[in-house]
C-alpha cells in the first residue's frame, strides 16, 4: 500500500512510520506546520519537531515532506479556540484540529495524491476495519481524541502503534536507534507555551473581564482577574479565601459573573452535547453506554436519550462546557459530542 | 523518492535553478586545488600564504570586472543574504536614518529593512516598483534604499535607471542597494547596476559554489562592519577568505558572463515554450508578471483551485523539480510576500507554480514538464470536487 505517514517528530507517529515500511508498505512521511504564530516550547509543528520527524524518515529510507497548514489552523481551531474561551467555555482545540486538520485536510489531499492510508501514531485501534477501539495501552489510549472521525475517514486510517503499550514503542524505537526514542510525550495545547500558559496566549486576542464570584444564593464570595479563564469544576484562583472548598459551576463573561459551590453542587447527572458525530454508531435511547469526558478521564457507566443528552449513571461532576464527551461501548467508540452550555 | 522510483520517470528535469544552479565544471575545477594542496590563508605572510593571496586578487579583478567595479570595491562575503545584509545594515549603521526597500525584496533585505524600522515602496501588479509610491514614501532624511535587480520569485527586473533617477533626485544623500543575486545570469549586471552603489551577488546563483558571494561597495560610499574580526576586506568583512569559493565564483562568472547572451536567447525560447504551452493545455492558469519585463528563465504560473504543495509532490514524483516560490528552511511552502505585494488573490497565490530555467534545460526538460503538469493539475482539480 502506498501510505503518507503523519510524523509529527514524536516517538509514537516514528514507530508507526517505521512499522509500515517493516511490513513492506510504500510509505512517505509528512509533518504539517499548523502553528505560525510566536514561537511554542512545545508542540507537534515547530520547526525542531520538522527536523526529528525528517531525522527519522531518513533513518527509515523514506521520503519527508513538510506541508503548511496555517491558514486552515488559523480559521478553524485557533479562531474557535478564542472564540469559546471569550464565550466562557473551555474548548479542546486538539480535537477540532483532528476534525479539521489531520483527519479532514490531511486525509483529502492524501488521496488526491494517491495515497491508499494515512497513518498516524494515536493510540488508538481501527480493528476490524471500520471498529474505532481504544488503544492497547490504557495509560495512553487516545481514542478519545478520534471520536470526531467519521467512517469515511477512518476507512482510510491506520494506527499501527495502536495495538502496542508506550513501553513497547520506545522498545521499538530504541531497537532501531530513531533519534526520537528517548523524546517525552507532549501534552500540552501546542500553540500555548508551559511559560505563558492560556493567559499569555488569549491576553492579546481578547479582553479579559474581571469578574465576580458569587455563591448559588448570588451573593458575591469572591473576583477573579479574568472569567474567560475559568473552567467549569475548577477550584483554585477564585478568591473565595478560606473556609469552604468552592468550585466553579458556571462561567458567564457577559455578566462578567462566576457562580461557585461546593463539590456536592457540581455534581450533576447529565450532560447535553452538541455536533455529535457517531463513528461506531448512534446507541439506542436509554441504551447502556461508557462516558468519558476528558482526554486521560475515567469512563463511567451512562445512558444516551437518542438525541442529545448523556445521562450519568452516578452523580458526577459537570463537564465544562466545551469539552467532549465521548461514549464507548466496551472499548469501541461509538461517537460523542461537544458539551453544551 | 528513492533512486529506484526516479528511475522509473528516467531522467528528471531541473526547474528550480532560481533556488541553486548545478556548479559549471570549470568552477569545481577552479576550487579544487584550493580544497586541497593550496590551502593557505591569504592573510599570510610566507610562501602558501602568498600563493593563496594571489589567487584571492586575481579573482577580485574578475569578479569586479563581470560587476563593472573596480577590485577594491569588491567586498567578498558568505553569500547573498549576507551581502544585502552589510548592504542595509553596513549603511545604515554608518549613516543612521530610514531605510526603504521594495515590497518585493528577497528576505535578506526585507527583513534588514524590517529590524531598521524601514519602510516600503509598494509595486505594481505587474511586480515593477511604482515610481510615483516610491516618490511617496522617500524624503531627505531616507539614507539607504534598497531595490532587487530582479525578482528571485516571479523574475520581474526593476527599472533602476529610472530608480536611481528618483532616488537622487528626493532622496539626495541615500545610498542605492540594489540586490543583483537573481539577475547576474541573465542581465548584464555590470552595465545596468551601475547607477547603485551597492550591488549584491550570489555565487550558487550562477554556477558557482553555496556560502559565497560579493558587494560592490562603490568609491565613495563606506559600508560599516556587521562581523567583527580580523579585519579583512579593508575592514569591511571580516573572516578568513572562502578562497576556494571565491576562486570557483570568479571562474563562474567569467563563464557566465561569456555564454550570457546565447543563453538567455535559448533559455529564452524554452521558456517561451514552457510558458505557452502550459497556458495553453490548462485551463484557468496565469502567468504572473509581463512576459517582457521578466528575465528568460522565469515560468511563474498560477492555477486557481490547486495548492501548490500538492502539485510539486505530484511534481517531484513525475521528475519534475520545481518550487511554489520561496521556501521556509523546512521545506514547507510559505505564502509568497512577493505575490501578496502584486495584490495576486491569496487563492491564486497558493496554486502558484515557479518554474525557474537555467543553461542546462533542454528541450526534452520542456518536454516532460509539458506532458507532466497540465495532468497532475487536472487531477488535482478533479479530487478537489
Amino acid at each position: 500500500m502506498k501510505v503518507l505517514a503523519a510524523m509529527s517528530g514524536g516517538v509514537d507517529s516514528s514507530v508507526a512510520a517505521a512499522l509500515l515500511v517493516e511490513d513492506g508498505h510504500d510509505v512517505t512521511g509528512v509533518t504539517l506546520r499548523l502553528w505560525a504564530g510566536a514561537a511554542v516550547d512545545a508542540g507537534c509543528c515547530s520547526e525542531a519537531e520538522i527536523d526529528d520527524a525528517r531525522r527519522v524518515a531518513h533513518q527509515l529510507g523514506i521520503d519527508h515532506v513538510a506541508w503548511t497548514f496555517t491558514d486552515e489552523f488559523d480559521a478553524l481551531v485557533v479562531a474557535p479556540y478564542v472564540a469559546a474561551h471569550a464565550a466562557g467555555r473551555t474548548p479542546n482545540p486538539c480535537i477540532e484540529c483532528n476534525r479539521h486538520l489531520k483527519f479532514g485536510r490531511l486525509l483529502r489531499r492524501a488521496a488526491a495524491l494517491g495515497f491508499d492510508a494515512v497513518a498516524t501514531g494515536h493510540h488508538a485501534r481501527n480493528d476490524p476495519p471500520g471498529v474505532l477501539r481504544r488503544g492497547a495501552d490504557p495509560d495512553k489510549d487516545q481514542s478519545y481524541v478520534l471520536y470526531v472521525l467519521g467512517q469515511e475517514e477512518l476507512a482510510q486510517c491506520l494506527f499501527p502503534v495502536g495495538h502496542l503499550t508506550k513501553a513497547e514503542v520506545r522498545a521499538h524505537a530504541s531497537s532501531l536507534g530513531l533519534v526520537t526514542a528517548d523524546k517525552p510525550d507532549s501534552q500540552d495545547v501546542c500553540f500555548i507555551t508551559t511559560a505563558g500558559g492560556r493567559e499569555a496566549f488569549l491576553s492579546p486576542r481578547i479582553a479579559l473581564t474581571p469578574g465576580r464570584v458569587v455563591g448559588l444564593d448570588g451573593a458575591a464570595v469572591g473576583r477573579v482577574d479574568a472569567v474567560e479563564l475559568v473552567t467549569v469544576g475548577q477550584r483554585r484562583g477564585l478568591g473565595t479565601g478560606g473556609g469552604d472548598r468552592r468550585f466553579a459551576l458556571s462561567v458567564d463573561p457577559s455578566t462578567g459573573t462566576v457562580v461557585a459551590g461546593s463539590l456536592a453542587d457540581l455534581y450533576t447527572d447529565r450532560v447535553e452535547l452538541t455536533d455529535l458525530t457517531w463513528v461506531g454508531g448512534q446507541p439506542e435511547p436509554a441504551g447502556e453506554v461508557e462516558a468519558q469526558s476528558s482526554a486521560h478521564g475515567r469512563p463511567v457507566a451512562a445512558t444516551f436519550d437518542g438525541s442529545s443528552v448523556v445521562i450519568f449513571a452516578e452523580p458526577h461532576r459537570r463537564v465544562a462546557p466545551g469539552q467532549s464527551v465521548v461514549l464507548y461501548d466496551g472499548d469501541r467508540v461509538l461517537g460523542g459530542g461537544i458539551a453544551a452550555g | 523518492m528513492r533512486p529506484g522510483l526516479r528511475s522509473l520517470v528516467g531522467m528528471p528535469a531541473y526547474f528550480d535553478n532560481a533556488a541553486t544552479t548545478a556548479m559549471r565544471a570549470e568552477a569545481v575545477e577552479a576550487m579544487l586545488p584550493f580544497l586541497r594542496e593550496r590551502f593557505g590563508n591569504p592573510s599570510g605572510s610566507h610562501a602558501l600564504a602568498r600563493e593563496a593571496r594571489k589567487a584571492l586578487d586575481e579573482a577580485r579583478d574578475v569578479v569586479a570586472g563581470c560587476l563593472g567595479a573596480e577590485p577594491g570595491e569588491v567586498v567578498f562575503t558568505g553569500g547573498g543574504t549576507e551581502a544585502d545584509n552589510l548592504a542595509v545594515a553596513g549603511s545604515h549603521r554608518l549613516r543612521g536614518g530610514t531605510v526603504v526597500c521594495s515590497a518585493v525584496e528577497h528576505h535578506a533585505v526585507l527583513h534588514a529593512c524590517a529590524d531598521l524600522g524601514g519602510r516600503l515602496a509598494p509595486v505594481t501588479a505587474d511586480g515593477v516598483v511604482d515610481l510615483d509610491r516610491l516618490a511617496e514614501v522617500l524624503d531627505a532624511d531616507v539614507t539607504v534604499v534598497a531595490v532587487m535587480l530582479v525578482n528571485n520569485e516571479v523574475g520581474t527586473v526593476q527599472p533602476l535607471a529610472d530608480i536611481a533617477d528618483v532616488v537622487r533626485r528626493l532622496a539626495p544623500s541615500a545610498v542605492l542597494h540594489t540586490d543583483a543575486v537573481a539577475a547576474f545570469s541573465w542581465i548584464d549586471v555590470a552595465a545596468v547596476a551601475r547607477v547603485a552603489d551597492l550591488v549584491a551577488v550570489s555565487a550558487h546563483k550562477f554556477g558557482g559554489p553555496k556560502g559565497v558571494g560579493a558587494l560592490v561597495v562603490r568609491q565613495p560610499v563606506k559600508v560599516a562592519p556587521i562581523l567583527y574580526g580580523g579585519g579583512q576586506e579593508r575592514d569591511r568583512r571580516s573572516g578568513t577568505h572562502n578562497v576556494a569559493g571565491i576562486v570557483a565564483m570568479a571562474a563562474a562568472m567569467q563563464a557566465a558572463v561569456a555564454e550570457r547572451a546565447d543563453v538567455v536567447a535559448r533559455v529564452g525560447a524554452l521558456r517561451d515554450r514552457l510558458a505557452d504551452g502550459l497556458l495553453a493545455a490548462v485551463p484557468e492558469s496565469r502567468e504572473t508578471g509581463r512576459r517582457d519585463t521578466k528575465v528568460a528563465g522565469n515560468c511563474h504560473i498560477s492555477f486557481t483551485g490547486v495548492e501548490s504543495e500538492a502539485l510539486l509532490m505530484l511534481l517531484d514524483g513525475a521528475g519534475v523539480y520545481a518550487s511554489a516560490g520561496s521556501a521556509c528552511a523546512s521545506g514547507a511552502v510559505e505564502p509568497s510576500h512577493v505575490l501578496a505585494a502584486m495584490g495576486v488573490p491569496r487563492d491564486r497565490a497558493l496554486g502558484s507554480l515557479r518554474l525557474t530555467l537555467g543553461r542546462d534545460t533542454t528541450a526534452a526538460d520542456v518536454d516532460l514538464a509539458l506532458a507532466v503538469i497540465p495532468p497532475a493539475v487536472a487531477r488535482l482539480r478533479n479530487a478537489a470536487q
